[in-house]
């Protein structure tokens, strides 16, 4: 009884995460990058799989390390969410509809590629995944005053958009280095909580 | 070999293309087009613009699709799992030892230090969404479509999925006008 009970909640957890990810992968318009705002929406809103700030550190990492953003958090919050079961139907759910969607409309879509309204639908999503974009912003910055407060949040902030913007200094060198910086010093005060 | 071949043309920018799935495009061209010479700079425009037309991660739908063209259903699994496969193994690895540690103040202090960090990350790839479509759909026509957006997500609280469909819709007809 309580076996039966497991499997079919194992069941329902997989159905989930397909589910999940294959809403985000058939309206993440714009390459992965594009998805991030609507992995956010159901990992943490729909599904609360991971609390904001797991999120956060996901994204992080996940931005540290090479290679396309979208598998690496999909196949990563599958695991979390139900081993390498959940991985690979995180995986499955955000690559094999769009990839199955390309393959096939590639042959139809190669004679009417020069149509003004395939174009211009793509073009009128773009906006729309700044703002979800800009609205993540806002609550990443506002959390950070939150924890590190305002003062600290903002000259953190100012010194994040020096070295990524200004000296062109790669998100990864950056993240690695605060890795570092966390893991070696703060021996005392660093633990504010 | 060609199993092989493709294995390795999207291995190398699965594991160099730092910044996402669009940062490995033009390390995936360098293979494509200058390498194997499996398509030519035309066709894998093509490609690109029609990658970019759907919906999905964009490094995944250019990996199948190349694949396929090259290698058929084996092909596409082999470029799939060759760009897939190395980075989220590495990625899965990493959390796991970090979420292990996750009390340790140390790595509590990890996570307030790189929130300002993806703001600023976030805050990066927002411009470049809006200048984007500045270039692509004009001043006025972005303005607009950033306010009703706002608005619908934030304010009306409308699933994004809507919005977005209403975007593709718009977009439809006033491409067809």
């Amino acid at each position: 009884m309580e076996k039966e009970q497991v499997k079919s909640s194992k069941l329902k957890t997989n159905k989930d995460l397909f589910l999940a990810f294959f809403r985000v992968g058939l309206l993440g318009f714009g390459g992965g990058p594009a998805a991030i705002p609507l992995f956010h929406r159901e990992a943490v809103v729909n599904y609360k799989w991971m609390t904001e700030d797991e999120f956060g550190d996901t994204l992080a990492l996940g931005n540290t390390m090479p290679g396309p953003i979208a598998t690496k958090m999909a196949g990563y919050i599958g695991y979390r969410v139900n081993g390498v079961i959940g991985c690979l139907v995180a995986l499955m759910a955000t690559v094999v509809p769009t990839v199955g969607l390309m393959i096939i409309l590639l042959g139809i879509l190669q004679k009417y590629k020069n149509l003004e309204w395939v174009n211009s639908m793509s073009a009128a999503v773009v906006p729309v995944v700044g703002v979800m974009l800009a609205i993540m912003t806002w609550d990443f910055f506002q959390k950070s005053g939150k924890s590190l407060g305002m003062g600290r949040a903002i000259l953190f902030t100012t010194l994040a958009v020096i070295l990524l913007e200004f000296l062109n200094i790669h998100p990864a060198i950056v993240i690695f280095g605060i890795l570092i910086v966390s893991l070696t010093s703060f021996k005392k005060g660093g633990d504010s909580k | 070999m060609i199993y092989w071949y493709l294995f390795l043309a999207f291995f190398i920018p699965g594991i160099l293309g730092y910044g996402g799935g669009p940062a490995s495009i033009p390390l995936v061209e360098k293979e494509v087009v200058d390498r194997y010479e499996w398509m030519t700079t035309q066709e894998f425009g093509e490609v690109l613009a029609l990658g970019n037309a759907l919906p999905g991660p964009i490094a995944t739908k250019m990996a199948g699709y190349i694949g396929y063209a090259e290698g058929g259903i084996g092909g596409a699994i082999v470029a799939l799992f060759a760009s897939v496969a190395p980075s989220l193994i590495l990625m899965v690895i990493l959390m796991v030892t970090l979420l292990k540690y996750k009390d340790s103040p140390k790595v509590k202090n990890i996570t307030k230090l790189v929130r300002p960090v993806i703001a600023v990350l976030l805050g990066a790839m927002t411009l470049q969404f809006f200048m984007t479509s500045i270039e692509s759909s004009g001043t006025i026509q972005t303005i607009v479509l950033i306010i009703v957006s706002y608005w619908l997500l934030e304010i009306r609280k409308v699933h994004p999925a809507f919005v977005i469909l209403m975007a593709l819709v718009y977009g439809a007809v006033s491409g067809i006008v």
